[in-house]
């Protein structure tokens, strides 16, 4: 019961970073169509963000795994 | 977790193992690595101001032929301009003289057409002269055998004298 | 010269600790081998055990293994290095004898050592009721004490493998241009230039600034190959590949902790200026801050870690479920989905190898360029 309840956490964690990710990745998308010259420091910019979003949800994935252990 | 523990003998290897290959491939690969790509870079950076550099001096060149060859064209032009004056000067001056010497010469030749008519006339009017007097002699021995006639003579030329 | 020197030294030393251990089977160890293989057939009597078998490949072990041939493992042998009370104890890998429960002792200097699920334990003087010499704790943990242990293990032995690769691919890289100064570069020299003028001018120059970056670039092309070598190096399903390097958190950990070190050995007056009391903010908030941007010190790095980790593992983690797919409904007609799938994961999973190192080596090139940074103050 406490590992499903940790993969429906780390379900929610996900959620949340895919969320993120998708609105930085529509925006650069956007960014980039607007300025084609500036693509490529807008992917480096949208890596790193990503990046750090992507970290939270980690944590998140993370805190699940540990829940997941039974003892 | 397990999986979240970290192993001591993986952390002692993977530091000591990471530290001398940052070590080494500092000293025996990226320094060298960086130091040829930063020259090559440095090399063609310089062959493109080079090339720049040449490209701007043949459009001074080009420039500086081309003054030049203005020049050369003015002058060109000028020299042209000069020689058709000379010879409009000479060709003027040349018809002048013609002019000058035909009128010097039908000058002289009426100035002698005219001495030769003089002389013509005087000479006519010297024969004339001769043959009106051989003529008259000839009339006169002839009319002035006598006497009588002699004094015929003087009486009509003294009759036309008009005293006056 | 040099660098043939030490490529011929990490030859022998990779040689000697792959020195293969066929199994020889005596009738002494075959008891212990079928033994084994009895424990596991009761696990997998209700089906395949594919928790079991994931675990297995994303943790580390003492011993190489590399397949089964005839229903008995075959391991390429790797030392065993511990420290005990006693001293110093070496010993091959291939005297547990393929065991992982527990059942084989290993005598060395009068101490005996067990090998349980990848660890080595001070093994009882007498077996339990299952023949393990081990016993439990009340929540089925092992009691017994550990000795220190700094064996080449399975990820130990990858670590080499990528560090020699590393050698193998950039050594002759630089003589290649120590050799043709100013020539356009070919082969090797060819293929990893645009990748080290990336780390170059990408990550390095852009994060750390003019000033700097020239100092830093070489720990970070180590950095970033590093990372990327061995992640590729763990998606090569087959030895010397397939160790689950790159997400182990003890690998994970050094290079974060790596990072930690270079930052703040670098920080600045201006960086720890803006650490412990904020210019330009009323000082209450500055008060809040400062805890703020201290605990910030560790968590950039614990996020380092914790990201790569993730990464690498959650990918083996996938690859191999959707492998065991065919296993887990026992039927070949899952197979061409289940490859298809894990074709599919397998070339995101190149993508995300390249991209995990890229970042680690970004984030530490901004953390490292936020430590230099001269700060003009208006």
């Amino acid at each position: 019961m406490v590992g499903s309840i940790a993969a429906v956490g780390a379900g929610l964690a996900v959620l949340g970073v895919a969320l993120g990710i998708g609105r930085i990745g529509g925006s650069a998308m956007d960014a980039i169509a607007r300025q084609p010259e500036a693509s490529g420091k807008i992917q480096t910019a949208m890596i790193i963000s990503a990046a750090l979003i992507e970290g939270a949800g980690l944590f998140g994935i993370v805190v699940a795994l540990l829940g997941n252990n039974p003892a | 977790m397990e999986l979240l523990t970290p192993d001591f003998g993986l952390i002692f290897w993977t530091t000591l193992t990471f530290l001398i290959l940052v070590v080494l491939l500092r000293a025996l690969a990226w320094k060298p690595i960086l130091k040829a790509v930063n020259d090559r870079e440095d090399s063609i950076n310089e062959a493109l101001q080079t090339a720049e550099k040449a490209r701007a001096e043949i459009a001074n060149l080009k420039n500086e032929n081309e003054e030049i060859m203005r020049q050369a064209r003015a002058e060109r032009d000028e020299i042209l301009k000069e020689a058709r004056e000379i010879k409009d000067s000479i060709v003027s001056q040349a018809k002048q003289a013609a002019t000058n010497e035909s009128a010097a010469m039908i000058e002289n030749a009426r100035k002698l057409i005219e001495n030769e008519r003089m002389a013509a006339v005087t000479e006519l009017k010297n024969s004339i002269g001769e043959l009106a007097i051989d003529i008259a002699e000839k009339i006169l021995k002839k009319e002035l055998d006598n006497q009588d006639s002699q004094k015929a003579l003087v009486a009509d030329l003294v009759k036309d004298i008009k005293l006056n | 010269m040099r660098s043939a020197l030490i490529s011929g030294l990490f030859t022998a030393v990779v040689t000697l600790f792959f020195a293969v251990s066929a199994t020889a089977v005596t009738p002494d160890q075959q008891q212990h081998v079928d033994g084994h293989h009895d424990h596991e057939h009761t696990e997998a009597s209700e089906g395949f055990d594919i928790t079991g078998v994931i675990m297995h490949h994303i943790q580390d072990e003492h011993g190489w293994h590399l397949f089964d041939w005839g229903g008995h493992p075959v391991s390429l042998s790797l030392p065993v290095i511990l420290f005990t009370e006693s001293g110093l104890t070496t010993f091959m890998s291939s005297e547990f004898h393929h065991d992982v429960d527990g059942k084989v002792v290993v005598e060395k200097n009068g101490e005996r050592f067990t090998y349980y699920h990848g660890h080595i334990y001070y093994a009882n003087a007498e077996a339990n009721d299952h023949g393990a010499f081990i016993t439990y704790t009340e929540d089925h943990k092992v009691a017994n004490a550990k000795p220190l242990d700094f064996s080449i293990t399975k990820n130990v032995a990858s670590l080499f493998v990528t560090v020699f690769l590393m050698l193998l691919v950039f050594l002759p890289v630089a003589k290649f241009y120590k050799k043709n100064p100013g020539k356009a570069p070919k082969g090797l020299a060819g293929i990893f230039e645009p990748l080290i003028l990336f780390v170059r001018d990408d990550v390095a120059l852009p994060n750390i600034g003019e000033k700097h970056y020239k100092r830093f670039t070489p720990y970070l092309l180590t950095l970033f190959f590093f990372i990327w070598f061995a992640n590729m190096l763990g998606l090569v399903p087959f030895a010397p590949g397939g160790a689950n390097l790159s997400g182990n958190i003890a690998f994970t950990m050094v290079l974060a902790a790596m990072t930690l070190l270079l930052v703040n050995l670098n920080g600045n007056k201006d960086y720890w200026m803006h650490m412990i009391w904020m210019p330009g903010v009323p000082w209450p908030i500055r008060l809040l801050l400062a805890p703020i941007e201290l605990v910030g010190i560790l968590t950039k790095p614990f996020a380092l870690m914790i990201r790569l980790f993730a990464n690498m593992t959650a990918g083996h983690i996938v690859i191999l479920s959707l492998i065991s797919l065919t296993f887990v409904f026992e039927s070949f007609a899952v197979a061409p989905a289940s490859m298809a799938l894990t074709l599919f994961i397998y070339v995101i999973k190149l993508l995300v190898a390249f991209l995990q190192a890229y970042i680690f080596a970004l984030l530490t090139a901004l953390f490292v360029g936020q430590a230099v940074a001269e700060h003009d103050h208006h």
